[in-house]
């Protein structure tokens, strides 16, 4: 079924390992890809939501990622051919094939897996070492710890081995939290580099009964920032972590800890880091999701760069953000371990003079891995290899999960919660973590896990009105969709079986969501009660874990056909959000 | 919340805390025994202000006059309540002379939630921590040299989950 890689065909056998080898390689494009030309005297690299993401995997890029109001038609909400244009990418590109989902199922079989960390420390430690000594810093904006079967059981613990030996500087979190405070702290006291986060508090109970603080004047829980001298300059790297994780996530992870935005704290601390603290730049290590960054840029000031995370959005050029002093340029930097940036920055006596931003996509077919990374991963991996790789099924289509409103993979997750639960409509949350299978590949249940795997996975039935029923898809659509950024969470449209609906983003909450259609072609009615399966509850509940319902379902009855459930939008024609072979 | 204090609860800490108990549920107004008292000219609790169901009446019930927005007032909410049960809110004021702070939920079933008579020489600063079913616009009014002017910040209350 692997075909040989195009590009690997056209540039021989390239490998980092051997940069005279890249630099006489004919593929131009690809090769000369990572010998990132020199400039200034401050190279930051950063990854984001690489969702535990060990080995090399296939991601497609949305097909629908809608911009409402102010953001239609605007970075990150382009997909496809649009995004294609606004960046002058060649469709038939491997960058084409990185950065959209354009023929995705064409060039995976091209272009191959993205990512991996052995692949990553290769490709690291050549911008590293090209950099010079002292005159790097790496960075990773959360969404490290979880996104397999292994992080999950393992609570993160196997991806601070792996953030260590790929020398993570500093790192901000969301996921992070959700394996609750213990298994936190007891992670970051192996974690060698600095854990920041300057908008966590301590909730005002949990201050008033001692809870652990960093100290009890600030009531912040973590270090909010850090200083570094890189290249003879001053850089504070400020971390930002998820402003929602009590709301997204359920509250018991994290009773004591008070989250938001804090913009105003962030302002505090900007004014301190310039003023006392004389750094020459101010770098935000964010996991707000890049369309509240891009509000955030545009209120706090003094930011130099936004290192952006969160919304899995690869976007190849900062956005630069004008504000009442100054300009932000805000990046983000996508998920899976698909892409590296690199800011090289040209730092002068308390101003960033110039800047250069590239966002590589980290091909794994031209990256040699790195053999202690390799050889960390076998190890780690070693012990669930056997129960891992049973072999539930054969996928018959491409399986991805990233959209607006739905994804095969949630139909199969759907699917399998209506037959195993006996329910009438499925619900299951709108994640934009999990890797793609292609058709025809072999569907382990490592592969389950890598879409399911929570600390809270627990299946529910239970009855809904019909009412209830739509202000819970009004209420996740709000946050999907709500004119104001900061009330945007960032994930996507919960996915539905057993119902069909319509939605009209640009409406108001309340009014986006209407024709509820059950599969039998009756309206779902506001008072009458239905069967409902789901898991992510908010709510503890005592069903079993998700990936145990989908593996079952699998196993007996395999892949079932599509889903028969759709959703219709309005008001979002020519969005170039929207591709329409979704 | 327990009575026990470790080192470092200061007395600021406990009479914070102390307040914050007596006032959580106002927001429903569930009152058999006002901790506050009234705001307006006279002393007598405004239990009139405290049954209207709208903002427009109970401000009308409280004060009888109109406000309108000061950005001398400063009101600390959170954009989406991570707890609708218990939003934390605070709000200052540079204004001179106050002599009363309120605070309307909007959307509430009543929509006064609380009222507090500033005394002569009292910093005006309010923290409390308000009942909210859904989202809502939340309203402080600040009474000032005979004035009444206000801060509105709308706080979103979500089911949650579904986070990316």
């Amino acid at each position: 079924m692997i075909r040989r890689r195009d590009f690997l065909k056209a540039s021989g056998a390239a490998v980092l390992a051997a940069p005279a080898l890249l630099r006489s390689a004919r593929a131009v494009d690809t090769v000369s890809l990572y010998d990132v030309e020199k400039f200034g005297n401050a190279r930051i690299l950063h990854i984001t939501d690489t969702h535990a993401q060990l080995r090399p995997v296939f991601f497609r890029e949305p097909s629908v990622n809608l911009g409402i109001g102010e953001m239609w038609g605007r970075p990150p909400h382009l997909v496809e051919r649009a995004f294609l244009d606004r960046y002058g990418i060649r469709p038939d590109s491997a960058e084409a094939y990185a950065f959209t989902c354009f023929e995705f199922e064409k060039y995976a079989g091209r272009f191959g897996r993205m990512g991996g960390f052995a692949h990553l420390k290769t490709l690291i430690d050549k911008l590293r070492t090209d950099a010079g000594d002292h005159r790097s810093l790496l960075l990773d904006g959360g969404d490290l710890w979880q996104g397999t079967g292994l992080a999950n059981a393992m609570r993160g613990a196997d991806m601070v081995s792996a953030a260590n030996l790929l020398g993570i500087d500093a790192m901000t979190g969301h996921w992070e939290f959700t394996y609750g405070e213990e298994a936190l702290r007891a992670n970051l006291a192996r974690f060698k580099g600095e854990f920041l986060a300057q908008n966590v508090f301590l909730t005002e109970e949990a201050a008033f009964n001692d809870a652990k603080a960093l100290d009890p004047g600030s009531g912040r829980v973590f270090k909010p920032a850090m200083i570094r001298e890189i290249g003879g300059a001053r850089i504070a790297v400020i971390g930002q972590a998820f402003p929602y994780v009590p709301i997204a996530h359920p509250r018991r992870f994290t009773p004591d800890w008070t989250f938001g935005i804090r913009e105003e704290e962030l302002q505090k601390l900007v004014d301190a880091l310039r003023g006392a603290d004389k750094v020459d730049a101010v770098i935000l290590l964010s996991h707000n999701g890049m369309d509240v960054d891009l509000k955030l840029a545009s209120r706090v000031t003094g930011i130099d760069v936004i290192l952006g995370g969160h919304t899995h959005d690869a976007i190849p050029q900062p956005v630069a953000v004008t504000n009442a002093k100054g300009a932000t340029l805000v990046t983000n930097a996508g998920s899976n371990g698909k892409f590296l940036a690199v800011l090289d920055l040209d730092v002068g006596k308390g101003r960033v003079a110039d800047a250069r931003y590239r966002l590589l996509p980290v091909y794994s077919e031209l990256l040699k891995p790195d053999a202690a990374m390799q050889a960390l991963i076998d190890q780690t991996q070693q012990p669930q290899v056997a129960a891992w790789s049973e072999k539930l099924a054969t996928s018959d289509r491409l399986l991805y999960r990233r959209g607006n409103f739905e994804g095969p993979t949630d139909d199969v997750i759907c699917a399998a919660l209506l037959s195993q639960l006996d329910a009438q409509i499925a619900l299951s949350p709108g994640f934009r973590w999990g890797p793609t299978l292609l058709a025809g590949q072999s569907i382990m249940l490592e592969d389950v896990l890598a879409q399911t795997a929570i600390s809270y996975p627990e299946t529910y039935v239970q009855r809904m009105t019909g009412a209830d029923i739509k202000a819970v898809l009004e209420d996740v659509c709000d946050n999907l969709f709500n004119a104001d950024p900061y009330l945007q969470q960032g994930g996507d449209m919960v996915r539905l079986e057993g119902l069909s609906y319509r939605c009209a983003p640009s409406e108001p909450i309340g009014r986006r969501i209407s024709d509820l259609t059950l599969d039998n072609g009756r309206s779902l009615e506001a008072g009458k009660t239905y069967k409902v399966a789901g898991w992510a509850s908010m709510n503890a509940q005592d069903g079993k874990p998700v990936w145990d319902i989908v593996a079952a379902h699998l196993r007996s009855v395999g892949l079932t056909s599509a889903g028969t459930s759709t959703v219709t939008l309005s008001g979002v024609d020519g969005n170039p959000g929207f591709a329409s072979q979704s | 919340m327990t009575a026990s204090f470790g080192p470092l609860a200061s007395r600021r800490l406990f009479i914070k805390g102390a307040g914050l108990v007596a006032l959580i549920g106002l927001g429903n107004a569930v009152l058999h025994a006002p901790p506050v008292l009234a705001a307006s000219n006279d002393n007598k609790y405004p239990d009139d202000a405290f049954r209207q169901k709208n903002a427009t009446d109970a401000v009308k019930a409280l004060y009888g006059r109109d406000h309108e927005a000061s950005d001398k007032i400063k009101l600390d909410a959170p954009e989406i309540a991570e707890n609708g049960g218990v939003v934390p809110i605070a709000v200052t004021t540079t204004l001179p002379n106050v002599t009363s702070i309120a605070f309307i939920v909007a959307e509430n079933p009543n929509a006064l939630a609380a009222s507090y008579k500033i005394p002569e020489g009292t910093v005006p600063a309010v923290a409390n921590r308000l009942k909210m079913a859904k989202t809502s616009n939340v309203i402080a009014l600040v009474e000032s040299g005979g004035k009444l002017y206000s801060a509105t910040k709308e706080v979103k209350v979500t089911v949650g989950g579904c986070g990316g």
